[in-house]
C-alpha cells in the first residue's frame, strides 16, 4: 500500500502543479531576455524606418557628400559631412587625451603602483565615469573653455577644444581600468622570463606587458572611441550648434548627437523633414557605433582565446 | 667594499644605467598621468561647488523654477529646482520596478535556465551591443515607440519606460555575476530536499544573490538619474512648474532643468546650474554610498 | 673577502668553451676547485618563515648541477637567489653571501639586471613570449644590446644548440605559442642561450612535458653543460642520476643534507635521511 503510495508520487503528485508552476516561471524569464532582442529590432526598426522617410525627400548621395547642413532652415541643405565632421574633431580629440594619458595610467597602476595605492586611484578614477555628462558640459562652459581663452582670446564661448578636453577626460577610466585589467592578467612567467634575460623593469613593462595586453589595450581603445562618438550632452553645451567644416578648434561646431539635442528641443513639427533627419542622423551614428562596438567584442573574443 | 676592482658581470653600467635613467622618466610620466585624471575630478567638483557656493538654499529645493533671475537671489521670493527633484524620484522609482523585473528575470533565464547553445550566446552577445549604443539612440526610440507609437505622450511613464531600456543591460550583466556567486553546493543542498527549480531560485538563489543584484541595480539606476539626452528626446519638460502627480503626466528630472540653466546666456545662471549640479550630485553620492553599504554589508570579500 | 677580489675580471670576455676562467677559491671553501658560484650560510625568508637554512655549496663550472629534493624545500628558492630573481617577490628577504666568481652578488654595488644577463633562467612552465619564434629568441639580444651585428646567425646558433632549429627552420616568423609544449620549452632554452650567459639555471624545465620532450630537453642539458655551466631543479631522480655531474639533496625545511658527485649521492650517500629520499622512503 504505502509502496504504491510512493510510486504516485514520485511520476504524478503534486510535481504536476510545479511542473506547470515552473514552465509558466520559465516563460515569463525567458520573455524577459527576449525584451533586450526586441530593443536591438526596434532600434533599428525605428531608425530604418524614419531614414526611409528621409531618403525619399533627400537623396543618398547629396546626404553623405554635401557639405551644407541645415535641414530646418531655408535655404535647405542636407550633408551631413559638417556633422560628422564634429564628430570626428571631437572623437580625436579626445582619443589624443584620452589614450596616452589612460595607457600610461594603466600601466603605472599595472606595473608600478603599490597595491594599497591601486585599490584606492583605481576606483577614485572611475568615479570619473560616473560623473553625469551634463556636469560636464557645464565644467567645459565654466571652467575650461576661460582657461582656453586666457591662452587664445580669440576662443569663442562654444568651441571644438574644450568639448574635446572634457570628452577626453571622461573616457580616461574606461581606456585606464580596461588596460590596466589586460595588463595585469598578464601571466608572471612572462615578466620573469624578461627579467631572468636581464630586462630592467621599463623594458619589462613595455615590451613585454604592454605587447602581451595588446588586444584587451586596443580593445579599450574602441570601447572609449565609441563612448566618445556617442557622447551627446557634454558637446551639446560646449561645441555649440554651428555645423561646419573647419580645421579650427578653437571655433564652435555640431556633433551629430548635438543636432539631435537641438531637434529634440525645438519645436519641429513631427513628420517634417527636420523631424525625418533626426533618424537618419541617428542611424548613420548608430552604425558608427554598432561597428566599432563589434570590432571591440571580436578583439577581446580573440583576446581571450590567447590566454586560456 | 670592492669599487676599485671590476665586477664579473662584464661591462654593465653604462648600458644599464641609461635604461634605468629612461625608466625612472618613464615611471614619472606615467604617474604624471596618473594624475592628470585625479585633477580633473578634483578641478571638477571644485568649479562646481565654487560656482554654486550660496545658491544652494533651502528655497532653491523647495520651490519650482523661474524665468527671472532674482527669484532665485538669497532673500528673493524664492525659485528653484523642486519639481524637477520630484520628477526624478518618481522617475528613477518608476525605471527601478521595470528594471528589477526585467533585468532579474533576463538574468534569471540567462544564468539558470539557458543552455550554453547558441540563443543564449546570441543573447549575451545582442546586450553586450545594447551596453554600446549611445544613450540618445535610446531617445530616439523612446520617443518613436513609447511617445509616438503607443501614444504615451511626453510622460513620465515613457520617460521611465525609455530609461529602463537604456540600462537593462547593465543589469542583467551585474544580476548574472551575482547570480554565478552563489555556490552551486546551495541549489544542489536545495534539489536534494525535493525542491522544483522554481522553488530552488525562488528560497535559494536569488535571496543569496540579492545584495549583488541590489548594488548593482542601484549603481545602474544612479546612471539612469544622471542621463539628460534620452528624457530629452522623449519630451521632458523645461519649464514645469508642479511636480508630477501621475503616471501619464508631463514631468522635469534635474538633468534636463540644469541643461537649461547652463545654456542660458545669463551669467547668474551658471550658478544656479551649479547649484543644480549639486542637488543632483548629492542625489547620485546617496545612492551610490547606499550600494557600497550593501555590498560592503553582505560581501564577505569586501 | 679580501680573497676574492680580482678575479671577475677573467670571465669578462668570454666567448665560447675555449676560454678558460681561471678562478681562484674562497678563502676556506671546501671541496670543488672550479666553482663559479658558491653560497655561504645562504638564508631566504618569505616574510617570517625561513626557506633555506644556511646553504653552504659550491657549484662547479661547466658541469650539470641537479638540486633534487621533496617539494617545498627550496630548490626553486636557491636557484632564484643565484640570479637575485628573488628581488622580484616583495616579501622574500637574502642573509648570507651568494659569490659569483668570487664576487658576493649581494653586495651594494651589485646590479641584478647584470648579474641576469650572465646568468640565464629557465623556467617550470615554457613561457615564450606571445612573439615570432625568432624574436622570442632575438628578444635577450636587443635588451642586452647585443643585436647589432648577425642577429639572424646568433639566433640561429641558439636554436641550434637547442635542437629545436630542424623543428622550426621554415617557420621562426610565426608564433613562439604556436609550439608544442616540448618545443615551447626549447625555445625558452635557446632564449636563454643566445645572449651566451655563462650559467644558465633551469627549475624543473622538463616536469610539464612527455617523455619524448623529456628526454630530447635531457640530451640539451648534457650538450650545454659542454659550453655553460648547468645547474638544474628537478623533481625526477632518475633524471638527475642520468645528467647531472653534481647532485645536491635538499630536506625540508630548507636544509641542504647532501652534495657531492652524482655517483657518490646515488650509490652511496653519507646520510640515512638521503637514501631513504634516494630509494622512494619518502617524499
Ligand atoms: N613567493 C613566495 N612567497 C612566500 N613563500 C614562498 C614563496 N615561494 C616559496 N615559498 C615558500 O618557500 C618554501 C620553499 O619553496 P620552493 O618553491 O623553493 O620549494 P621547491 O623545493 O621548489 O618546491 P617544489 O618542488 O614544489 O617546486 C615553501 O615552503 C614555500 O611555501
Ligand atoms: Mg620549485
Amino acid at each position: 500500500m504505502s509502496g504504491a503510495d510512493r510510486t504516485v508520487n514520485i511520476s504524478n503528485g503534486n510535481s504536476e502543479v510545479n511542473d506547470r508552476t515552473s514552465s509558466i516561471v520559465k516563460y515569463v524569464f525567458f520573455s524577459c531576455a527576449l525584451v533586450t532582442v526586441l530593443t536591438t529590432l526596434a532600434i533599428i526598426l525605428v531608425l530604418v524606418q524614419g531614414s526611409f522617410v528621409f531618403f525619399r525627400e533627400v537623396s543618398i548621395v547629396e546626404y553623405f557628400t554635401g557639405t551644407d547642413w541645415s535641414p530646418v532652415i531655408r535655404p535647405r541643405s542636407y550633408g551631413v559631412l559638417p556633422l560628422i565632421w564634429g564628430t570626428l574633431v571631437i572623437t580625436l580629440g579626445s582619443a589624443l587625451i584620452a589614450l596616452p594619458v589612460g595607457t600610461a595610467t594603466a600601466i603605472y597602476l599595472s606595473e608600478y603602483a603599490d597595491p594599497d595605492v591601486r585599490k584606492v586611484i583605481k576606483p577614485t578614477l572611475e568615479i570619473l565615469a560616473g560623473i553625469p555628462t551634463i556636469v560636464y558640459g557645464f565644467f567645459a562652459l565654466s571652467f575650461i573653455t576661460p582657461l582656453i581663452q586666457r591662452v587664445f582670446p580669440e576662443t569663442g564661448t562654444f568651441n571644438a577644444a574644450a568639448g574635446a578636453i572634457v570628452v577626453g577626460v571622461m573616457i580616461i577610466p574606461m581606456v585606464s581600468s580596461l588596460s590596466e585589467d589586460a595588463m595585469s592578467s598578464v601571466p608572471d612567467d612572462l615578466r620573469n622570463a624578461a627579467y631572468g634575460l636581464g630586462a630592467t623593469k621599463f623594458e619589462v613593462s613595455t615590451n613585454v606587458v604592454v605587447p602581451s595586453a595588446l588586444s584587451g589595450i586596443i580593445a579599450s581603445y574602441i570601447l572609449a572611441l565609441s563612448r566618445a562618438i556617442g557622447e551627446t550632452m557634454a558637446v551639446t553645451l560646449a561645441v555649440g550648434m554651428s555645423p561646419q567644416i573647419t580645421a579650427n578648434p578653437l571655433e564652435s561646431m555640431q556633433t551629430m548627437t548635438a543636432y539631435m539635442v537641438q531637434i529634440g528641443i525645438s519645436d519641429v513639427s513631427i513628420g517634417s523633414i527636420g523631424y525625418q533627419s533626426l533618424f537618419a542622423v541617428g542611424l548613420t551614428l548608430f552604425a558608427m557605433t554598432l561597428a566599432m562596438n563589434l570590432f571591440s567584442l571580436w578583439i577581446k573574443s580573440r583576446y581571450r582565446e590567447e590566454y586560456q | 667594499m670592492s669599487t676599485e676592482t671590476e665586477t664579473p658581470f662584464g661591462e654593465p653600467t653604462d648600458d644599464i644605467e641609461r635604461k634605468r635613467l629612461i625608466g625612472r622618466v618613464f615611471v614619472a610620466i606615467c604617474f604624471a598621468s596618473t594624475l592628470v585624471g585625479i585633477v580633473a575630478l578634483v578641478a571638477l567638483i571644485a568649479d562646481v561647488l565654487y560656482e554654486s557656493w550660496g545658491w544652494v538654499t533651502w528655497e532653491f529645493l523647495t520651490y519650482p523654477p523661474s524665468q527671472v533671475v532674482e527669484n532665485f537671489m538669497p532673500d528673493a521670493r524664492g525659485a528653484g529646482i523642486y519639481p524637477a527633484i520630484v520628477g526624478s524620484v518618481f522617475l528613477i522609482a518608476l525605471t527601478a520596478v521595470f528594471t528589477i523585473f526585467l533585468g532579474v528575470g533576463a538574468a534569471v533565464y540567462l544564468e539558470e535556465y539557458a543552455a550554453e547553445s547558441r540563443l543564449k550566446s546570441f543573447i549575451e552577445a545582442n546586450i553586450a551591443n545594447l551596453a554600446g549604443v549611445p544613450s540618445i539612440v535610446y531617445g530616439l526610440l523612446g520617443l518613436a515607440i513609447f511617445v509616438r507609437a503607443v501614444q504615451m505622450g511626453s510622460s513620465l511613464i515613457a520617460g521611465a519606460l525609455t530609461l529602463t531600456l537604456l540600462i537593462l543591460p547593465i543589469v542583467i550583466v551585474s544580476t548574472q555575476e551575482a547570480l554565478r556567486a552563489v555556490p552551486d553546493s546551495q541549489r544542489q543542498a536545495a534539489y536534494g530536499v525535493g525542491a522544483t527549480k522554481w522553488q530552488v531560485i525562488r528560497d535559494v538563489v536569488l535571496p543569496r544573490a540579492l545584495p549583488g543584484i541590489m548594488t548593482g541595480t542601484i549603481l545602474s539606476l544612479s546612471r539612469a538619474i544622471g542621463e539628460t539626452a534620452p528624457i530629452l528626446m522623449v519630451g521632458a519638460s523645461t519649464s514645469l512648474f508642479v511636480a508630477p502627480d501621475g503616471l501619464t503626466s508631463p514631468f522635469s528630472a534635474m538633468p534636463m532643468t540644469v541643461f537649461d540653466w547652463a545654456k542660458r546666456p545669463e551669467p547668474e545662471f551658471q550658478h544656479i546650474a551649479a547649484a543644480g549640479i549639486v542637488v543632483l550630485l548629492t542625489i547620485l553620492l546617496l545612492m551610490n554610498a547606499v550600494a557600497i553599504l550593501i555590498r560592503n554589508k553582505y560581501d564577505p570579500r569586501a | 673577502m679580501t680573497a676574492n677580489r680580482g678575479q671577475g675580471a677573467t670571465t669578462e670576455t668570454r666567448t665560447d668553451s675555449s676560454t678558460e676562467s681561471v678562478t681562484e677559491r674562497v678563502a676556506g671553501s671546501p671541496g670543488v676547485d672550479d666553482a663559479v658560484i658558491e653560497s655561504r650560510d645562504l638564508k631566504v625568508f618569505y616574510g617570517d618563515d625561513q626557506a633555506l637554512q644556511g646553504i653552504d655549496m659550491e657549484i662547479p663550472e661547466k658541469q650539470v648541477t641537479a638540486l633534487i629534493g621533496p617539494s617545498g624545500c627550496g630548490k626553486s628558492t636557491y636557484l632564484r637567489s643565484i640570479n637575485r630573481m628573488n628581488d622580484l617577490i616583495d616579501v622574500a628577504r637574502v642573509e648570507g653571501d651568494l659569490y659569483f666568481h668570487g664576487k658576493n652578488v649581494y653586495d651594494d654595488d651589485v646590479d641584478p639586471v647584470a648579474l641576469r644577463r650572465k646568468v640565464g633562467m629557465v623556467f617550470q612552465k615554457p613561457n615564450p613570449f606571445p612573439k615570432s619564434i625568432f624574436d622570442n629568441v632575438a628578444y635577450g639580444l636587443r635588451v642586452q644590446g647585443k643585436d647589432d651585428g648577425d642577429v639572424e646567425g646568433k639566433v640561429r646558433q641558439a636554436l641550434e644548440r637547442a635542437a629545436l632549429l630542424d623543428e622550426v627552420e621554415d617557420q621562426l616568423d610565426s608564433s613562439g605559442l604556436d609550439l608544442s609544449g616540448g618545443q615551447q620549452q626549447r625555445l625558452c632554452i635557446a632564449r636563454a642561450i643566445a645572449t651566451d650567459p655563462e650559467v644558465v639555471l633551469m627549475d624543473e624545465p622538463a616536469s610539464a612535458l612527455d617523455p619524448v620532450a623529456t628526454s630530447k630537453i635531457e640530451d640539451l642539458v648534457e650538450e650545454l653543460s659542454r659550453n655553460y655551466t648547468v645547474v638544474i631543479v628537478t623533481h625526477n631522480m632518475q633524471q638527475a642520476a642520468r645528467i647531472s655531474d653534481k647532485t645536491a639533496v635538499f630536506l625540508t625545511g630548507g636544509h641542504l643534507a647532501e652534495f657531492d658527485d652524482t655517483s657518490k649521492i646515488f650509490e652511496n650517500p653519507e646520510s640515512q635521511r638521503v637514501e631513504d629520499y634516494i630509494t622512494g622512503k619518502f617524499g
